[in-house]
């Protein structure tokens, strides 16, 4: 009975982990970018900074409140929807991400669709044929991706396929989306540079967790009664390797969270990524803001949900 | 009584005949290419053929002629000397970063492995926590607060790796300090300092100094990309992340401005990655 109840406790205690890192994690977010850096009301009023303008704006934005009152504050407006407003163009932030979102999302999921497949019959060929050619192939290759900076991939992606080849338009979006053809075409550079960074790190996860179950000796066990290589691996050792394998493909989608940030400034890509560096380089607060909680939560929902199918597929802990 | 521990040391350094280390082929290239990298961040000013600041040629993304080795930039300077200028920011920045992450990183850890108690636990959840900020994100999110310039690049690296480094130390710190030898130090009545830098820091160096490496190559990775966003080293200086930002327009044209700069990065990671795989086992997991 005790047992049975092991893997809800160690879940539940994950979740709470994750909860008490998202507190902290706003936490920083919010002192990191509201408090460390000059008045917002003067840069804000520019050439019309009197000290009795700037007097007001700063009651009229409640910045004379006490900080942790204000991070309360915007914590709470964030949970119900409301992510404040713009600096600089007055607008809704929650009307400046939403379709923003919608877009990134959309890469984010071509991007999956392509890369799991892609990744985990890669990986798993890779276990299967361990030591041979095509093995170090991907090895070499996997390690070469996995070792080189996101936008040097896609760097590269748009010398082959656009300046050698020919075959895409280098940096474009927007330009008309009307054709499928058209639409393919401009979404295929930024998912092939993506697709590539994650599943570099997927291909390898999975090789190495299913080589593990390989080396099990239930495996060797089935080898020696005579089942072949595939039949070893597929029925033997695949079914074991799911929960690592799972984990390994939860884990490497987080480096989506990095790798779009490059992809969308580099291919113009109107995403929350490119949104945010804008506002970097605008110093447009909530907007900042806003963003990096999109980006964090993104991240700690995937980590957390590899630690969970981690724990969940632990037969051991049933 | 730590004889008894350093003589088992001083046994396996001295039972094999020939040189202590033998690095195979792929390592000793990984090395030459870090030792090259590191030579030319040092001796860059007398190295470099033209002024990396100056332009020196009409033409902008010009080809590789015998002139300029590696073709020209965006405005005509050449690529070769700011590449080598490139190399002192780029190696300068994640060296000091990755030596502040792991000293401080390290330290905390052994401290925490031989304290353990609430100390341990409470920063072991901190900084667990912290784990959770997307890395380019943190940097992204500091540059737009304080500005960027190069001790906040430094601190900020350091900030972001540093959890890494000490959850890496904690776990190998923690399995020494259950060893008969630690044990035998403890109930002999040494302070804690003495357990951490005598008998827990040697045994676990080996294993450290190849993370340290690793690090050292994400550190190299998250500042390329932070210049390469423009919030990293400022212009008119430029790292080799800086440099491909600069000349990213020339992609279109194929121009060996921006090709060379990502090389160099490629070249620099990838040789510490092959270095640090290939390492003699006896260094790297030495604790085992």
């Amino acid at each position: 009975m005790n047992r049975s109840l092991l893997p809800y406790i160690l879940v539940a205690q994950r979740l709470g982990i994750a909860l008490l890192t998202l507190i902290i994690v706003s936490f920083a977010v919010f002192f990191a970018t509201a408090l460390l850096p000059g008045d917002v009301a003067e840069i804000l009023l520019g050439q019309a900074a009197t000290p009795d303008a700037v007097a007001g704006l700063r009651d009229a934005m409640g910045l004379n409140e006490p900080a942790l009152s204000r991070f309360v504050h915007w914590l709470l407006g964030l949970a119900q929807g409301d992510m404040g407003t713009s600096y600089v163009n007055n607008m809704e932030v929650a009307e400046l991400v939403g379709g923003r979102l919608l877009n990134s999302l959309r890469l984010a999921g071509v991007v999956t669709l392509v890369s799991v497949p892609v990744a985990l019959t890669l990986g798993i060929c890779a276990a299967m044929w361990q030591g041979s050619m095509f093995d170090r192939a991907v090895s070499v290759l996997t390690i070469s991706v996995v070792s080189v900076p996101e936008f040097m991939v896609a760097t590269l992606a748009v010398l082959i396929f656009a300046v050698w080849l020919g075959w895409l338009p280098a940096l474009s979006y927007g330009v008309d989306l009307d054709s499928w053809s058209a639409m393919l075409r401009a979404y295929a550079m930024p998912v092939i540079s993506l697709s590539m960074v994650v599943s570099a790190q997927m291909i390898r996860m999975t090789r190495a967790a299913v080589i593990e179950t390989i080396n099990t000796p239930y495996v060797e066990m089935a080898l020696l009664k005579g089942a072949s290589l595939s039949r070893m691996v597929l029925r033997h050792a695949l079914p074991n390797a799911l929960g690592p394998i799972a984990n390994a493909v939860a884990l490497s989608l987080s480096y989506l969270v990095g790798g779009v940030i490059i992809v969308e400034t580099i291919f113009n890509y109107p995403g929350v990524a490119k949104l945010m560096v804008d506002a970097v380089s605008t110093r447009d607060l909530p907007l900042i803001q806003s963003c990096a909680m999109i980006f964090c939560v993104s991240y700690l929902s995937l980590i957390t949900l590899a630690d969970l199918i981690a724990i969940l597929s632990n037969p051991r802990l049933r | 009584m730590t004889v008894s521990a350093s003589s088992t040391t001083a046994e396996e350094t001295d039972a094999p005949e020939g040189p202590k280390f033998v690095f195979n082929w792929v390592g000793r290239i990984g090395l030459s290419v870090i030792v090259f990298w590191a030579i030319v961040a040092i001796f860059g000013p007398a190295l470099a053929p033209h002024p990396p600041g100056e332009i020196v040629d009409w033409d902008y993304f010009g080809p590789v002629t015998s002139e300029f080795w590696m073709g020209t930039d965006y405005l005509g300077r050449d690529i070769f000397s700011r590449i080598i200028m490139g190399a002192r920011y780029t190696v300068g920045i994640a060296l000091a970063a990755v030596t502040l992450a792991c000293t401080i990183g390290v330290l905390l850890g052994m401290v925490a492995a031989v304290a353990g108690g609430w100390f341990d636990m409470i920063l072991s959840r901190f900084l667990d926590a912290y784990n959770g900020i997307p890395s380019l994100l943190f940097g992204l999110v500091v540059v737009a607060a304080v500005g960027s310039s190069i001790p906040v690049l430094v601190l900020t690296l350091t900030a972001i790796y540093m959890p890494g480094s000490y959850r890496f130390a904690r776990a190998l710190a923690v399995n020494i300090n259950t060893m008969d030898f630690v044990t035998v130090a403890r109930a002999r009545g040494e302070a804690t300092p003495y357990l951490i830098l005598r008998e827990i820091f040697p045994n676990i160096l080996g294993p450290v100094l190849a993370d340290l490496g690793l690090r050292f190559v994400f550190i190299v990775l998250v500042l390329s990309g932070l210049s390469f966003l423009g919030l990293g080293v400022q212009p008119p200086n430029a790292d080799w992340g800086a440099l491909v930002r600069e000349n990213i327009e020339g992609l279109s044209l194929g121009a060996p401005a921006v090709l060379f700069p990502s090389v160099a990065i490629a070249s620099l990671t990838i040789s510490v990655n092959m270095f640090i795989d290939n390492l003699p086992t006896r260094i790297r997991d030495r604790s085992e």
